[in-house]
């Protein structure tokens, strides 16, 4: 029989037709939308005089531009107001599921679908927005999709995508304290760059990955497309099972053992072929920052800043505009630099265990007076949950500021932005030029080490807090 | 929606050297509130090309009256970042209908297949040649055939083919896209979404 990859599995069981020497016809089980990169696509569906085939396979949800203090008012920003709006009309106009501001599983779209149990292994899950990839975690084929083809799946739930390449990251052995799954994630992209995946998809593999929880595995595949790949997935196993059972969409009783055993078929088949392998060992891999203006430039927190030797023509340009635009040096020590703002947050580590080990962390203590420190839960799930085990208590207690669900800070598309000039270390996924504000300066790295510098109000390693 | 078909361009760049360009730079998240297309061009590359009062930064490419035309060279990894289609519409709606580089995000260049932008890969080798070219002579022109799938740099007559799939070839040529053929096969789609 044919060897396949857990990707093949998934993916040929999508094609609806193949268009010979063109894409597939490519199903899609699943699609979420938000505000941003829906409204378009509905205007023009209204436009062709046509409407949306499946509406129970899109779940909706207002994320990206939505304020972050007083959900419950009116939106005070117009053309934040407008979008939101046009989510509300465009949902109740076709009979698209909405979890709007304020109701009980309102949040960034790729927390809630997992919260909420919609993304499940085997399937296929699209949606407007590039860390889609999140839910591969699961073992589903997801990614992200632009406007044009947001518009496909609502007129009819297919899109033309052409198989991408096949690519296996395989990270074997133990993590050593104080290293979490963003860091595996900053790590390999450091070592592949910005664009080292690109044409192909992930499947992440090898001991290291398979011991980490549901919300670890999420992180790893959120920042999939930091590296260009379209998404990466992991096998699903019983602490996938484990994660969905009982959550609001997940098949339940008979259909639940059904659904289990086709599940455990989802994994590679022994001998399959991908077209890259890499190996990575767990015990490489330290707490990670980033120092540049792209996810790949990342060193160890206790690293220097990396010299331009070697590099020539476009490729030191570019490096070294990037630095000066961080306000940084080439072979500088980054460890002790003072920061400004921490943020807490996002798809990438906006999760209720991403909240927990920073209020572990911070129990007790103080932030720093230089500090301006945000959490802004992933969704109002986290929030509530966050109040239930007295995160939140210890949080505030520590000076943190506890705002509403959202992509906040993340991409800075609300009032939460970090001033031009000022450090951010953050959680979320980009360091983007301007992505938290016009002349922001961000620095990725996990919650632990965020919560080392909201703590020391410089660039900390981690492990340097731990049992103090 | 269909668009303009791409036939055969010939015009002038403008380079923008620049490695690992994001959609964050392409259009800033901050200008993406409006709920319809059009627009966008106002915007394009708006934190590289104006301050924070609103006036243009001289040094940079288009702000630069020396270079204009319809093909944008740009440098390697470029469009990298979100799914943003927005960031192509801002590219079409400034008035570039190509967009020339060694090396494309993946999510960038479906965005720009849809909506009827081209773009071309080149040879890394090329693509600095087309620059430091299009640097030197401002008014040099390229022509990007898509029938015969070649790029020429018309100055010197320099050229390479590159690779494009027939079907999206075909698209466009024809100013048709992907939903015009997905409409004509949903009784074939409805069967299979039974079948799930
Ligand atoms: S949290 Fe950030 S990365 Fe995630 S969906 Fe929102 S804007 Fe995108």
């Amino acid at each position: 029989m044919e060897k396949k990859t857990l990707f093949d599995k998934i993916w040929d069981a999508h094609v609806v037709k193949s268009v010979p020497e063109g894409p597939d016809v490519f199903f899609i089980d699943k699609h979420f939308i938000h505000e941003v990169t829906s409204p378009v696509a509905f205007l023009n569906l209204e436009k062709r005089g046509i409407g949306v085939r499946y509406p129970h396979r899109t779940v909706a949800t207002p994320d990206h531009n939505v304020p972050t203090v007083d959900q419950d008012q009116t939106i005070k920003d117009k053309l934040s107001r407008m979008q939101v709006e046009k989510l509300r009309e465009n949902c109740a106009k076709y009979g698209i599921e909405l979890h709007d501001l304020g109701s009980a599983h309102h949040g960034i779209v790729h927390v809630i679908g997992p919260e909420l149990g919609v993304t499940q292994p085997g399937m296929t899950i699209v949606c407007g927005d590039s860390h889609t990839s999140t839910h591969g975690a699961f073992g589903a084929i997801a990614f992200g999709i632009g406007t044009s083809e947001v518009e496909m799946v609502l007129a009819t739930q297919c899109i033309m995508q052409s198989k991408p390449k096949k690519m296996r990251i395989s990270v074997e052995g133990k993590l050593g304290e104080g290293v979490t799954s963003k860091d595996i994630i900053l790590y390999i992209i450091s070592k592949i760059s910005a664009a080292g995946a690109t044409g192909y998809f992930v499947e992440y593999a090898g001991s290291a990955i398979q011991s980490l929880s549901m919300e670890a595995r999420m992180t790893i595949c959120n920042m999939s497309i930091e590296m260009g790949a379209r998404g990466g997935l992991i096998a699903p196993d019983e602490t996938t099972f484990a994660y969905l059972k009982g959550k609001t969409y997940a098949p339940s009783g008979e259909q639940w053992t059904t659904a289990v055993a086709h599940w455990r078929t989802l994994k590679t088949d022994e001998g399959a072929t991908f077209d890259e392998e890499l190996q990575f060992d767990a015990r490489d891999i330290e707490p990670m920052i980033t120092y540049g203006t792209n996810p790949g430039m990342g060193i160890k927190v206790n690293a220097s800043i990396p010299t331009a030797e070697g590099m020539e023509g476009s490729n030191k340009s570019s490096y070294l505009k990037s630095l000066e635009y961080m306000g940084f040096s080439p072979g500088e020590a980054i460890l002790g630099k003072a920061v400004d703002y921490v943020f807490v947050g996002s798809c990438t580590n906006g999760r209720i265990e991403d909240i927990r080990s920073v209020a572990q962390m911070v129990k007790g203590k103080k932030k720093a007076s230089n500090i301006t420190a945000w959490i802004v839960p992933g969704s109002r799930e986290v929030e509530k949950q966050a109040h239930e085990e007295g995160l939140v208590a210890i949080l505030e207690e520590a000076g943190f500021e506890l705002r509403q669900p959202g992509c906040s800070a993340c991409l800075a598309m609300n009032d939460d932005k970090i001033p031009a000039g000022k450090y951010a270390v953050s959680t979320s996924n980009r360091n983007f030029e301007g992505r938290q504000g016009p002349g922001a300066r961000t620095m990725l790295a996990s919650p632990l080490t965020v919560a080392a510098v909201a703590i020391t109000g410089r660039i900390t390693d981690p492990r340097e807090i731990f049992g103090n | 929606m269909a668009y303009d078909k791409f036939t055969l361009l010939r015009s002038t760049a403008v380079p923008l050297p620049t490695e690992n360009v994001d959609t964050d730079q392409i259009i800033p998240a901050r200008f993406l509130k409006a709920t319809e297309r059009e627009g966008f061009g106002d915007n394009l590359f708006r934190d590289w090309r104006y301050d924070v009062e609103g006036k243009p930064k001289k040094d940079f490419v288009l702000n630069d009256s020396t270079y204009s035309g319809k093909i944008l060279v740009a440098g390697k990894n470029f469009g990298c970042g979100s799914s943003r289609e927005h960031a192509v519409w801002a590219i079409y709606d400034y008035g570039f209908r190509c967009v020339v580089s060694s090396f494309f995000a993946d999510i960038f260049k479906n965005n720009c297949l849809n909506i009827g932008v081209l773009p071309v890969t080149v040879s890394a080798s090329f693509a600095d040649r087309i620059l430091s070219e299009v640097a030197k002579h401002p008014d040099t022109e390229l022509e990007i055939d898509l029938a015969q799938q070649r790029i020429t740099l018309l100055s010197t007559g320099e050229g390479e083919t590159f690779d494009i799939n027939a079907y999206k070839k075909g698209n466009m040529q024809h100013g048709f896209d992907d939903i015009d053929y997905l409409l004509n096969m949903a009784s074939a789609i409805d069967t299979f979404a039974a079948s799930r």
